[in-house]
Formats: structure tokens, C-alpha cells, sequence
């Protein structure tokens, strides 16, 4: 196997590299930036460094209001997307049915189309319908396009499961709910904890969608995205964007390490 | 082992209702099945695509000019307006930047793509990954907002042009027509930067697995019929990418088509389609117009998919 | 005595396809009973009719004089040893075997014991900590066995049960099973598209093809004395004769068949032998203990297999045959 320990041409590892440094340069800039002491600009290099943004937007209630709401939004949203998503893959990996290729398309449609459409859809459909906007509006878009990361998680882990362990399983005795208890859950859990945290990242992150199902109420990425458009408060954005970084990398993390072993559905996914 | 020995050939049923439903769904399997899709078939496919069916409706409505109000007749008129010049202007502005950040996207990606798939092992594969993941997944908005500290006037950006004596390059790109502006950070070299940073990550996951499917002694073959590595590149790896290359493009170009914050934040004043949708069905009122404009999108993707698939490229995604 | 399991015209469509069609099978208790046949002929279907899996679309099926229409496999008491073995990864050896016992609310410590002395019997005490995953595939296949038999059910179902393993494993395993089912004194009914272990193992075997049963019968019965075409060419491939040829010999208008081994085959010119026919070798297989000639005798071509001890002429050169006559069976068919 000459071919198993290949080297790589200069030219491209510098290319690679350089291209790694591209995407995580600027989110390394976001983290120093939290600690600038400049208050009025996005001035470089920062004239000092300080922990005080800190306590100030310990302080801040707006941001702990946004942040309550998105944390809100995004569980309710991941619990309903894991209902939906995980009986949906079971039927689709399960059985063959007429329709079978639809179904799996319009789980997909949510993140293929742009999400202007979902969001402006949507809101035209409350509107038509005099539906008020919500907290429930919210939901109603953040559950449509999450139910598709919990798809596709869980139709990956049921491929990988034999499908004849089901039917083994009541061959020694087990009825439909002993299966699902026993067999298909145990088996099924790492899968489905990916997909939930995966789905609690995109919720979590939403801003397309939300600004045209969100009446009065701010998510955390609303309250950035007035901070973007109109910037008043820059260290505390500062602060907020570094935390929101951890916040959605953590369940990437912890998603990475849990499906790890053939399983790469953290990745191919639209926002 | 002696305990059901002589237990008859039907064992006694569980009982209950959990027992009475597990038996009925054996004896009606198809019941099971549908009740499994009905949430998801409720929720997406009477709800979403509702929505989405209503929307297209309305884009056949138009809006009377004097009042204001809609007019619910069916009428091509207000797709008649998406080809007056501003309109076909945004279109044409759209679709031109989304191709620039779609080609820009495989230029950046492709030799990180081609990194992990052919020469990460151990501990640098987990690198590359997360390397790859966290862009990825990090926040939407933190990631303009990055490039907004970037691109600023007092930003690192001048300061590195600075501190290398090369301001006056900067300055003869920003008085480029088209391409320049008074600063970056309201020029549509800003805003193509901005996207290419956003969606250039969704390119290298279906590039990489499209590599990783080629077998490595495809490569050693063509070494061995003498092709040198240019041609075993643009003969060989090229070819074989490109439905990866594809896939990605379909997130990239999508993905530009439909955005309208970024445009908002980093640019001039000129408008993408993201951006008309937003202002006509917000503060214009005009819901019909809206609703025609996010059929162009809608329309490209189709087109574009229809090509990919002719391409092959959905075994990559 | 009731059978222990009784088909009687079963059928299970497919739409269009008939993967099984009228079927009437009966299985006696404490048989060693073979299902043969190639992929998709509707062996498989079968037993998973049996094990319920599967609803039939017309018949009734009873395991000991019970019919089981509407019982769903949970609560047959049927046991199955799947193909893949289909092991849970995510329990080691103890708990796989275990499963039922558990779902039966078993104490853990009865489930155990009665566990380990499933595992005993397949020769693998002392596995219960490892993981399914961390077996060999001979190993993997005793568990899905033990598992099957820790509630002694009373058939005992294996769907292509050594089809994953490598020869000399599947050899030692064919005496096994035998001895296995001897001293359980449960009914077996494996399905294979191996002759050769259907014909070595089972007590009486039946022939699918095509959703329908060809022949039931022992396995001497159904080697000897096939009753069609198929069955005599999917069971030790005898030669099947056309009624000219048969005519000939026999002064009879009808099929028949002749199995290779039955043909003796000289060089010719020499010797004397019963039937003399003239014929020439077309090709030769060495296959170990045998060699098997491919003959053509006027347009007619025949399989011989002959002791490899023998001194045979080579390709292309002129044979004469010889055949007892009783050793041709005729059939009911041709086709």
C-alpha cells in the first residue's frame, strides 16, 4: 500500500490552510473583541483589554429576556421536532409505501428553499387566517425547519441498525411498545441526542425566519440583529456574540462525539 | 429452562391496552405507518406547503394603485412588474452575485476539501473536522458581525493595509467601478466578502465526500499510465469532484439568492431579491409583488436542481 | 399425533407476485425438517409465515393444531434464528439470551442461570460479559441459537442458519444442530439453498421453487427418485433425459433422470458394460475425489462423475458408457 501514507504538495497544504485560517480567524476576532476596552468603535488593535463587559451584560435585562425566550423556543421546538422527525424516519426506513419519496422531500423543503420564503409564507398564512403573532408563531417556523435535522439523524442510525432486529425481538416475546422500549430506543439514542442538539443550535441561531413570525417578542439573535443594523451598545454585542459562539458549539461537540463511527450528519445541513 | 416446556403453541396475550393496540398494529401494519407520518404529514405538508401554495396564490393578485389595497383577481400583472428595469435589475444584480460566491466558494474550498478527504489521519482528521464544523454551525449573525468589526474604517482590515504601506492599493480597488465604494464595508466587494464567508463551509462537506468516494488506486492507476499530477488532477480528480462541487453550489447559490440581511449590513444601498421581499411585503404592503419575487428564486433552484440531478449530483449530498 | 406445523393452502401475494402459492406442508413433531430451494422461490416467505412475520393473503397455517391466523409473533411460542443473527449490539452475550426471560419478568437471577446454561449447551459459557460485536461470526451464531432455545419453544425456526460461515466451520456446525436438535427434542425447520445441507441434515426435506412445493420427501427419496425437472436438477444435478432417449433404452415414451454418479464411463473399446453407447468427452473437472465429465453422446449431453482413482481418456477423445438400467427414475414431468 504505497498509498497509504501519501504527502501532501506544498502548494495545496498551504491552500488548505489558508483556507482553514479564512473561516476561523474571524470567529478567533469575535473572542478578543469581548474583551476591548473601547466602547464607541470597532477600533483595532483595541486600545486595552477588560473583563468589565462582562458584568455589564450580566446586567443587562434585555439580554437575559432575549436569551430566556431563545432558550425557550429552541426546546419546545426540538421537542416537537424529535416527535415528528423521529416517527417520520421510522415509517420511511421502516416500510415501503406509495408517497414514501415524497414524505422525505418535504422534510427537506424547509432548509432547501431560502428561508425568506418559509418566513414570508408563513406570515402571510397568519395573517390570512388572523392568527396573532406569538411565542406559538415562533414555534410553529422554528419546528418546521428543525424537524429535518432529527430526520436525518435518525434515518442515518436506523440504516445502520440490522433490519431484521425488530423481528427478533418479537420473535422472543416482545409486543410493538416492549420493541420500541428495549430495541429501538436504546438504539436510537445517541442518534436522536445529536439530532435534538443539532436542532437546539439552528433554533437557538434562527434569525431569517423568526423576524417574520416574532410579533414584539426579541430572540437573542433579533436583539443582535437591531445591534447589527443599529449599532447603540457595541461591547456588549461584543460579549453576547462570544457567548452565543460557545453556546452553538457545544452541542456541535457534543453531536460530533456522539455519532462519531460512519455517521457524518452533523454536517450537510442548510440553515 | 424448564418453565414454558409445556406451554401450548399460543402463548397468552399481554392484555390491556398497550397489548390490544401492539396487536392490532401487526395485524394492520399500514396503520401504524400512517399514524407515524400523520404529524409529519399535518405539520409540513398542510401547514408549510399551505403556506407556501398561499404565497404563490397571491403572487397571481395585484395591488390597486390608487388604494393600495389588494385586488383578489387572478392577474399576470404583477409578474408583468418584476421585468420593469429596477426589478430586472435586482434579479440580474442577485443572480450575479450569487454565481460569483458560488465559483469563489469551490476556488476556497476545494484544497480544503481535498486536504481532509486524501491526507488528514488521527489527530489532524478531528482538527479538519471541527475545523470545517464550527464555521459551519457558528452563529449566522455573529459570523456578519465578525466581518462587520473586519471590514470597518478603524477595523484590523485598513490596519493591516496600513501597517504594510499598501493603503494605496486598497484605494485604487475601492475607485474600481462596480466592485468599489467608499469603503469596503459599503462596497460590493464587502458584501461578496461576507458571503463568501457565510456559505463557503457548505461547500466542503459534499466535496470532501465526493473525494473520499474516489478510490485511491484510481489515482495510483493514472500515475502508473504516466499522467502526471495536473493531468491525473483536471482528468481524474476534477471529474470525479465535480458532482461534490455541484452539491455545494446548490447550498451556496441558494443560500445567496435568498439572503437579505447580509446585503443590509454590509453593501451599498442597492437592493438584492432578499431585500425587495422583505420591503414589499413589510413597509410597502405590497404582498403580491412580495410573493412574485420569491417565485424567481424558487423558479432558479428548480432549474438549477433539475441540472444538478442530470449531473448526478445528489449522491454527494 | 398432531403436526406441529400444518400449511394448508397458503398463499402470500405480493401484489402480482406470488411468493408463495398454495402451499400444503406438514411438518411432524421432533423433525429435523429442511425447506430447499433457490432465492426466491418462497422458502423464506415460508417460514416467516410460520413465525409470523408475515400474513398469509389465503390458507390456514396451525402449529400444533392451533391456528394462528391473527396471533402475532409475540405471543407464538416460535422461535427464530435469523440470518444475520440479528443480535442486539447494545447487550452483551448474557442479556441477548436473556431477552425473552426479561420480557417474561424473570428474576435476574433465574434469567441468568437459565442464560448461561442456554450458552452451554453451544458450547460458549463464560461469553455472557462480552458484546455481540466483539464475536466472531461462529461465535455470533451460537448466541442467536442460544437465544433462540432458552425458552424451548416449540419449533425452532432458522433461516439460512450457516449461510455466513466459511466451510469447515459450517460442517462442524451441521453435526452440531443435529445433535443440538436430538437432545432438545424440539421441531426444527431451517430453510437453505444448500443441497448439500439440506440433504445431510434433515429428516425430510421440501423443494420450493417458484412459490410452490416441487417434492417432499427424505432426502434419499428426493435424491433417488426426483419428481420433476427442477428437483432433479437443483438436487445433485442428475441429468435429465428427454423420452427419445429414454425410448431407446427403455422402449418407453417418457422423462427420466440419471444421476452422474450412476454412469460409468471407459475408454473406448474396452471392457464390457450392460448399455454401449459411444460418446466424446467434452470437458473434464478435476474436483478432488471425483472428476466430472461433461459427455456428448449424439447431441445428447450428459454430466458422468467418476472416481478420480480412475485412468480416463482426455478432452476430445472417444468414451463408452455404461448405465443399469434401474438406475434411470422416471418422472412424472419435464418440465
Amino acid at each position: 500500500m504505497r498509498s497509504s501514507e501519501p504527502r501532501a504538495p506544498l502548494g495545496l497544504t498551504i491552500a488548505a490552510v489558508a483556507g482553514l485560517l479564512f473561516m476561523l480567524l474571524p470567529l478567533a476576532l469575535i473572542f478578543l473583541y469581548a474583551f476591548s476596552t473601547e466602547e464607541r468603535t470597532y477600533r483595532w488593535p483595541p486600545p486595552g483589554l477588560t473583563l468589565d463587559w462582562f458584568r455589564v451584560t450580566w446586567g443587562r435585562v434585555d439580554v437575559w429576556q432575549a436569551l430566556t425566550l431563545s432558550v425557550q423556543v429552541a426546546s419546545i421546538s426540538t421537542v416537537i421536532a424529535l416527535i415528528i422527525g423521529t416517527l417520520c424516519a421510522a415509517a420511511v426506513s421502516g416500510t415501503r409505501f406509495f408517497g414514501r419519496e415524497t414524505i422525505s422531500l418535504l422534510v427537506i423543503l424547509p432548509i432547501a428553499l431560502p428561508g425568506i420564503i418559509t418566513g414570508i409564507s408563513l406570515r402571510s398564512a397568519f395573517n390570512l387566517m388572523d392568527i396573532p403573532f406569538s411565542f406559538w408563531t415562533i414555534i410553529l417556523g422554528h419546528a418546521t425547519f428543525c424537524v429535518v435535522v432529527v430526520y436525518n439523524n435518525a434515518v442515518a442510525r436506523f440504516r445502520r441498525l440490522h433490519g431484521s432486529m425488530v423481528e427478533a425481538a418479537m420473535d422472543l416475546g416482545a409486543n410493538g411498545f416492549q420493541v420500541f422500549r428495549h430495541v429501538i430506543l436504546p438504539n436510537l439514542g445517541t442518534a436522536l441526542l445529536a439530532g435534538g442538539m443539532l436542532a437546539f443550535a439552528l433554533s437557538f441561531d434562527e434569525v431569517i425566519v423568526t423576524t417574520f413570525t416574532a410579533g414584539q417578542q426579541q430572540t437573542l439573535p433579533i436583539w443582535m440583529l437591531e445591534e447589527l443594523v443599529r449599532p447603540r451598545q457595541r461591547p456588549v454585542t461584543n460579549v453576547v456574540a462570544m457567548v452565543v459562539v460557545i453556546v452553538t458549539f457545544l452541542p456541535i461537540l457534543a453531536a460530533f462525539y456522539l455519532t462519531r463511527g460512519g455517521e457524518q450528519t452533523v454536517s450537510g445541513m442548510g440553515k | 429452562m424448564s418453565m414454558t416446556a409445556d406451554a401450548g403453541a399460543i402463548l397468552p396475550g399481554r392484555g390491556g391496552v398497550f397489548g390490544a393496540l401492539s396487536d392490532l398494529f401487526w395485524r394492520k401494519p399500514k396503520l401504524l405507518v400512517f399514524l407515524m407520518i400523520l404529524p409529519a404529514v399535518l405539520w409540513l405538508g398542510i401547514v408549510y406547503v399551505g403556506s407556501l401554495l398561499a404565497l404563490l396564490l397571491q403572487s397571481f393578485f395585484s395591488i390597486d394603485d390608487f388604494s393600495g389595497l389588494i385586488v383578489h383577481e387572478f392577474t399576470l400583472k404583477t409578474y408583468a412588474e418584476l421585468f420593469r428595469a429596477q426589478n430586472l435589475d435586482i434579479i440580474i444584480r442577485t443572480v450575479a452575485m450569487a454565481t460569483a460566491v458560488t465559483i469563489a466558494s469551490a476556488i476556497v474550498a476545494f484544497p480544503i476539501a481535498y486536504w481532509a478527504a486524501r491526507y488528514a489521519r488521527g489527530h489532524w482528521k478531528a482538527v479538519f473536522y471541527l475545523g470545517i464544523m464550527l464555521p459551519l454551525w457558528a452563529s449566522y449573525l455573529v459570523k456578519i458581525y465578525a466581518w462587520k468589526l473586519i471590514l470597518a474604517r478603524e477595523g484590523i482590515l485598513n490596519w493591516i493595509f496600513e501597517q504594510l504601506h499598501i493603503t494605496f492599493l486598497l484605494d485604487w480597488w475601492l475607485a474600481l467601478p462596480v466592485i468599489g465604494g467608499n469603503s469596503l464595508s459599503i462596497s460590493y466587494t464587502g458584501t461578496f466578502l461576507v458571503f463568501l464567508y457565510v456559505w463557503m463551509p457548505y461547500m466542503i462537506l459534499p466535496i470532501q465526500a465526493a473525494i473520499e468516494r474516489v478510490p485511491v488506486n484510481l489515482l495510483d492507476a493514472s500515475a502508473d499510465l504516466g499522467a502526471t499530477p495536473r493531468q491525473t488532477f483536471w482528468k481524474v480528480i476534477f471529474p470525479l469532484a465535480l458532482p461534490g462541487i455541484i452539491a455545494g453550489s446548490i447550498f451556496t447559490f441558494s443560500l445567496t439568492l435568498g439572503d437579505y440581511i447580509i446585503p443590509q449590513i454590509v453593501g451599498n444601498s442597492q437592493f438584492f431579491i432578499g431585500q425587495a421581499v422583505y420591503a414589499h411585503q413589510g413597509t410597502a404592503g405590497n404582498i403580491p409583488l412580495a410573493a412574485a419575487f420569491t417565485v424567481v428564486p424558487i423558479l432558479i433552484m428548480g432549474f438549477y436542481l433539475w441540472g444538478a440531478r442530470h449531473a448526478g449530483a445528489f449522491d454527494a449530498l | 399425533m398432531t403436526a406441529a406445523v400444518s400449511l394448508q393452502q397458503v398463499s402470500r401475494h405480493f401484489g402480482l407476485v406470488k411468493a408463495m402459492d398454495a402451499v400444503d406442508l406438514e411438518v411432524a413433531a421432533g423433525e429435523f425438517f429442511a425447506m430447499l430451494g433457490p432465492s426466491g422461490s418462497g422458502k423464506t416467505t415460508c417460514l416467516r409465515l410460520i413465525a409470523g412475520f408475515e400474513q398469509p393473503t389465503a390458507g390456514q397455517i396451525r402449529i400444533f393444531g392451533e391456528a394462528v391466523e391473527g396471533v402475532p409473533p409475540y405471543r407464538r411460542n416460535v422461535n427464530t434464528v435469523f440470518q444475520d443473527y440479528a443480535l442486539f449490539p447494545h447487550m452483551n452475550v448474557r442479556d441477548n439470551v436473556a431477552f425473552s426471560l426479561m420480557l417474561r419478568k424473570l428474576p435476574k437471577a433465574a434469567r441468568h442461570r437459565a442464560a448461561e446454561e442456554a450458552l452451554e449447551m453451544v458450547r460458549l459459557s463464560g461469553y455472557g460479559d462480552r458484546r455481540p460485536g466483539q464475536l466472531s461470526g461462529g461465535q455470533r451464531q451460537r448466541v442467536a441459537l442460544a437465544r433462540a432455545i432458552v425458552n424451548k419453544p416449540k419449533v425452532l425456526l432458522l433461516d439460512e442458519p450457516l449461510g455466513a460461515l466459511d466451510l469447515k466451520l459450517r460442517e462442524s456446525m451441521q453435526d452440531e444442530l443435529k445433535a443440538l436438535q436430538k437432545s432438545l427434542g424440539i421441531t426444527f425447520i431451517f430453510v437453505t439453498h444448500d443441497q448439500g445441507e439440506a440433504l445431510s441434515m434433515a429428516d425430510r426435506v421440501a423443494v420450493f421453487n417458484d412459490g410452490r412445493v416441487q417434492q417432499i420427501g427424505t432426502p434419499e427419496e428426493i435424491y433417488r427418485r426426483p419428481q420433476s425437472r427442477f428437483v432433479a436438477d437443483f438436487v445433485g444435478s442428475s441429468n435429465v433425459l428427454d423420452p427419445e432417449f429414454v425410448y431407446w433404452i427403455l422402449g418407453e415414451k417418457r422423462w427420466a433422470s440419471l444421476r452422474p454418479e450412476a454412469i460409468h464411463v471407459m475408454a473406448a473399446g474396452s471392457g464390457n458394460s450392460l448399455s454401449r453407447m459411444t460418446g466424446t468427452i467434452v470437458s473434464k473437472s478435476y474436483l478432488g475425489p471425483v472428476v466430472r465429465l461433461l459427455i456428448d453422446l449424439n447431441g445428447t449431453k450428459l454430466h458422468a462423475s467418476v472416481p478420480s482413482t480412475e485412468q480416463l481418456p482426455g478432452e476430445g477423445e472417444k468414451v463408452t458408457l455404461g448405465f443399469a438400467k434401474d438406475a434411470l427414475h422416471i418422472m412424472e414431468s419435464g418440465a
